[in-house]
């Protein structure tokens, strides 16, 4: 289910609206800030996205980017380990990060009076982290009780992870982004201390704010409080890019679960590239809701998945995976639902979707897009992403990319990265054990 | 997850969103008032508007009094499967056209059904408000719960409850409720076991619906780019028909004795899932300001916690450990959840049991103090940015009685809250000795031993 979550937050589109209220700054060490000012109530969202992800991990290293981002809380000579999540709670606020395939983002939502806590917090340690190597080995343990949780403990989880191993054979998107269990065992001070030198610097970041805030004045601040940072001149490192498939790739996992589960990937582009939003709104008319084909079809009529569904976010910086996925419903074969689920794309590649059944597609995205901008943190998510891909402005050419697919592109799409030899299957197989009660 | 993106503390922000809309549902300051206006139409039915013009845009929340506490135990799943079968056809429309009506304008109608309530939720764009209160009033007016969309619906629930036999988490919160409440309605899950729902008939389905589905057992919130003459209207035009009728008393929850209980129950797994507590308070209980900064500094308050502090970021034992009074209308939980590597269970819960000892044994620290008062009164506005969220607080501070000035009064229950308050109520609600403690784990490694009181 989190799949289809996971395509509701990225299926946003981006209207014209948005982009006419942003202001773009530059300094002169290379740090681009972006300010979006909204006065419906007195909070703001203050986003630092350093350009770094595990696509920039190397074999051995995995994992290394998300470590970092834990150590990132563990403090500076100025503000001690644990200080920085108290200060801002203390202030009436939440803050948080995340680490992706493509980059790291730091963010606060705070009163927006308080906002300078956020500038004053993240320049700070933007250079000063103390990156303390007893705390490195405690917080060590702590990032594989996170990898046991997610990943070795929940069986649709592990099959994900090894499923994208599979689909990719030497891009680094075939490494999770929490790292493999021997990579995290072995990292060190030194290896974070590297890492964050090398990444964690003015010209290798942006910053987003959205909310109840003046441009000119936050500018001021964050001027004050980073322009004396120096560049660090990272070079964009050499990608290994994946060679084309030619064939189905194959896997099961064994392990203790209840029902089966299958996923589907196949390689396919991302935004910008002219077919994403073919393949968004295909995506759409897929799993979109209960009116959607997958739904229809393989849940509410034939019966054969407990839940099933579509993904496609697009929003990578390399391509990545269009997927399938489904639960068998109790008592039904998980080579059934995996049948089904290339039925319901043959059938969009002999016959074009209706024209409703797009536009219904197209009218989703947007309504969801509005219903979106309500929350300050969204708004800026949409621009940092953006701005990750190429440039926050490419907000206003993708929904006209959205509004522009027509029935036949939707077809063209699925006809033309949606076949067998682009494939990889990956299949959960249950183990059922016993249990003992007391 | 299935998202390539890695939270580094998700764990925390959902124990944050589970503690302040839940339990916390009503953090108020002063700088950010609401302007609700309360009107009650002839048939009984509460309506709250708060209109906000920032976004073309209206959400409606329909609060419904319905639900386990309404149920039979050998019925239990009723008021969740009433729920969502509400929009599985209607006197003039098919469970599809439901959902590709909806669908098609791009708004979203959903169902939820919790410890002491149901709720009906529509989002939906300013032009298409018409069209989404039609839609909204025939599915909660004329549901006809077709016997193959019943058999549909429960067959699905009865997959889902399967597959959730496969989170460890659901085990150890299932047994948990079930610990500390029995069969009473608490104790039970709101979707019921396969069993109680495999037991429930059409005939089941549309009493519930007869007796708890009326305008004099509900709230409506809309909140959104809509005036009150257009709200007005349109309540008019779909609402006005809804015929109120008396309503039936539901169970009430009495408060139990705590009873020592240890369930273990065997999977094979990495981690210990552990769920360690008792019976809590009741939302109307008026200790409720001084056990929410009690439990903030214990292990409700994230990164700032006495939990996190010592079991994460000192031993390095677990991703996530919190503590919750979860309080409902009647009685409520508190619970310590932690997960960590089946060889480091028992030393998590004698440092769970510490912490609560040292909790009820020593005043916290004028520090401590100020910082969850600080955090709890100043994280208001976050609590209502959106016009979802409003129209969700409004809804359950009407439920739960808390009170037209409830706005200008919740600093100032936290602020009056003293360091004696919060051992007093450390004390009295904590309960060191008669806990429930569960264990999902491969035992043969977790090997829990009993714990003797500190």
């Amino acid at each position: 289910m989190m799949i289809l979550l996971l395509t509701v937050a990225i299926l946003l589109p981006v209207s014209p609206v948005l982009s006419a209220g942003v202001e773009e700054y530059h300094l002169d060490n290379g740090l681009k800030v972006l300010v979006s000012e909204d006065h419906k109530v007195p909070l703001a969202t203050f986003q630092i996205w350093y350009r770094v992800g595990s696509r920039d991990e190397v074999s051995g290293k995995s994992g290394l980017s998300h470590f970092l981002e834990h150590m990132m809380f563990k403090g500076t000579p100025k503000y001690g380990s644990k200080v920085f999540s108290k200060l801002v709670q203390r202030n009436g606020g939440v803050d948080n990060a995340m680490t992706s395939k493509d980059y790291t983002m730091y963010f606060q939502t705070l009163a927006s009076d308080r906002i300078g806590l956020s500038i004053d917090l993240e320049s700070d340690r933007m250079i000063n982290l103390i990156l303390d190597p007893k705390e490195t080995l405690a917080e060590r343990d702590v990032v594989m009780e996170e990898r046991r949780l997610r990943y070795d403990d929940d069986p649709q989880n592990a099959l994900y992870e090894e499923f994208v191993a599979t689909a990719f054979m030497s891009h680094p998107y075939r490494r999770p982004v929490i790292g493999w269990m021997s990579d995290i065992r072995s990292f060190q001070r030194d290896d974070l201390y590297s890492h964050y030198k090398k990444y964690y610097a003015p010209d290798n970041a942006f910053i987003v704010v959205a909310g109840d805030v003046r441009a000119d004045e936050i500018m001021r601040k964050i001027k004050a409080a980073f322009g004396d940072m120096k560049k660090s001149g990272v070079q964009e490192p050499t990608v290994s890019q994946e060679p084309v498939q030619r064939g189905e790739k194959r896997i099961n996992l064994k392990k203790e679960a209840e029902l089966p589960y299958v996923l589907l990937g196949y390689h396919t582009p991302s935004f910008p590239h002219g077919d994403s939003s073919g393949l968004e709104v295909l995506s759409t008319i897929l799993s979109g809701g209960k009116s959607s084909r997958i739904y229809r079809e393989l849940i509410y009529e034939k019966k054969l998945a407990l839940n099933a569904g579509a993904d496609y976010s697009g929003m990578d910086r390399d391509p990545f995976l269009f997927l399938l996925w489904g639960t068998a419903a109790p008592g039904r074969e998980i080579s059934d639902l995996e049948q089904a689920l290339t039925a319901e794309i043959e059938k969009i590649k002999n016959n074009p979707p209706s024209e409703k059944e797009v536009q219904k597609a197209k009218n989703q995205i947007e309504a969801s897009f509005i219903f979106g901008q309500d929350s300050l943190y969204r708004q800026a998510m949409q621009l940092g992403m953006f701005e990750v891909l190429g440039g926050w402005k490419l907000i206003d050419s993708y929904l006209e990319g959205i509004r522009k697919v027509k029935p036949a592109d939707v077809q063209r799409v699925a006809q033309k990265y949606l076949t067998e030899d682009n494939r990889t299957v990956g299949v959960l197989v249950p183990l059922k054990e016993g249990e003992s009660e007391k | 997850m299935k998202s390539e993106k890695v939270k580094k503390k998700q764990g925390a922000l959902f124990i944050f969103v589970a503690l302040l809309i839940t339990a916390h549902l009503l953090l108020l300051s002063d700088a950010f008032g609401l302007d609700v206006k309360r009107t009650t139409l002839p048939n009984g039915l509460l309506v709250l508007h708060v209109e906000r013009h920032n976004l073309p845009i209206v959400m409606a929340t329909l609060l419904v009094k319905a639900s386990p506490l309404h149920e039979t135990p050998d019925k239990a799943g009723l008021a969740n499967l009433t729920a969502e079968l509400l929009t599985e056809g209607t006197k003039k429309r098919t469970s599809n056209e439901i959902s590709e009506e909806i669908e098609f304008i791009g708004a979203s109608l959903g169902m939820s059904t919790d410890d002491d309530f149901t709720t009906i939720t529509l989002s939906v764009l300013k032009k298409d408000v018409e069209k989404g209160f039609e839609l909204l009033s025939d599915v909660l007016l004329n549901p006809t719960f077709p016997e193959e969309e019943i058999k549909r619906s429960k067959e699905v629930l009865k997959g889902s409850l399967r597959q959730s036999e496969e989170d460890p988490s659901f085990l150890a919160s299932r047994a948990f409720k079930k610990a500390v409440f029995g069969d009473l309605p608490y104790g039970r899950l709101v979707r019921g076991s396969i069993e109680t729902v495999d037991a429930i008939r059409k005939g089941d389905i549309e009493k519930f619906y007869g007796l708890f589905y009326r305008p004099n057992n509900a709230i409506l919130a809309v909140v959104g780019d809509i005036s009150d003459a257009e709200l007005t209207g349109l309540i008019d035009r779909f609402l006005s028909e809804w015929k109120p009728a008396e309503i039936p008393q539901g169970v009430t929850v009495q408060k139990g004795k705590h009873e020592k209980k240890t369930v273990l129950i065997d999977r094979d797994l990495t981690q210990a899932n552990i769920l360690l507590g008792h019976e809590g308070i009741s939302r109307n209980n008026p200790d409720y300001y001084a056990v929410s900064v009690m439990n903030y500094i214990l292990g409700g308050g994230g990164f700032s916690s006495r939990l996190m502090e010592t079991v994460r970021d000192e031993l390095g034992l677990a991703y996530d450990i919190h503590s919750l009074f979860q309080p409902d209308k009647y009685a409520g939980l508190f619970e310590v959840g932690v997960q960590t590597k089946n060889a480091s269970a028992n030393m998590v819960i004698s440092e769970a049991l510490k912490q609560i000892g040292r909790i009820r044994s020593e005043p916290v620290s004028d520090q401590e103090l100020d910082d969850a008062k600080a955090y709890m009164t100043g994280s208001f506005p976050r609590r209502l940015e959106t016009n979802r969220k409003i129209a969700d607080f409004v809804a359950g501070v009407e439920f739960y009685g808390l009170g037209d000035d409830y706005v200008e009064k919740y600093p100032r229950y936290i602020k009056a809250v003293t360091k004696d308050d919060v051992l007093r109520a450390a004390r009295k609600y904590l309960d060191p000795e008669n806990y429930v403690l569960v264990v999902v784990a491969k035992q043969s490694e977790a090997k829990v031993e009993a714990q003797g009181p500190k």
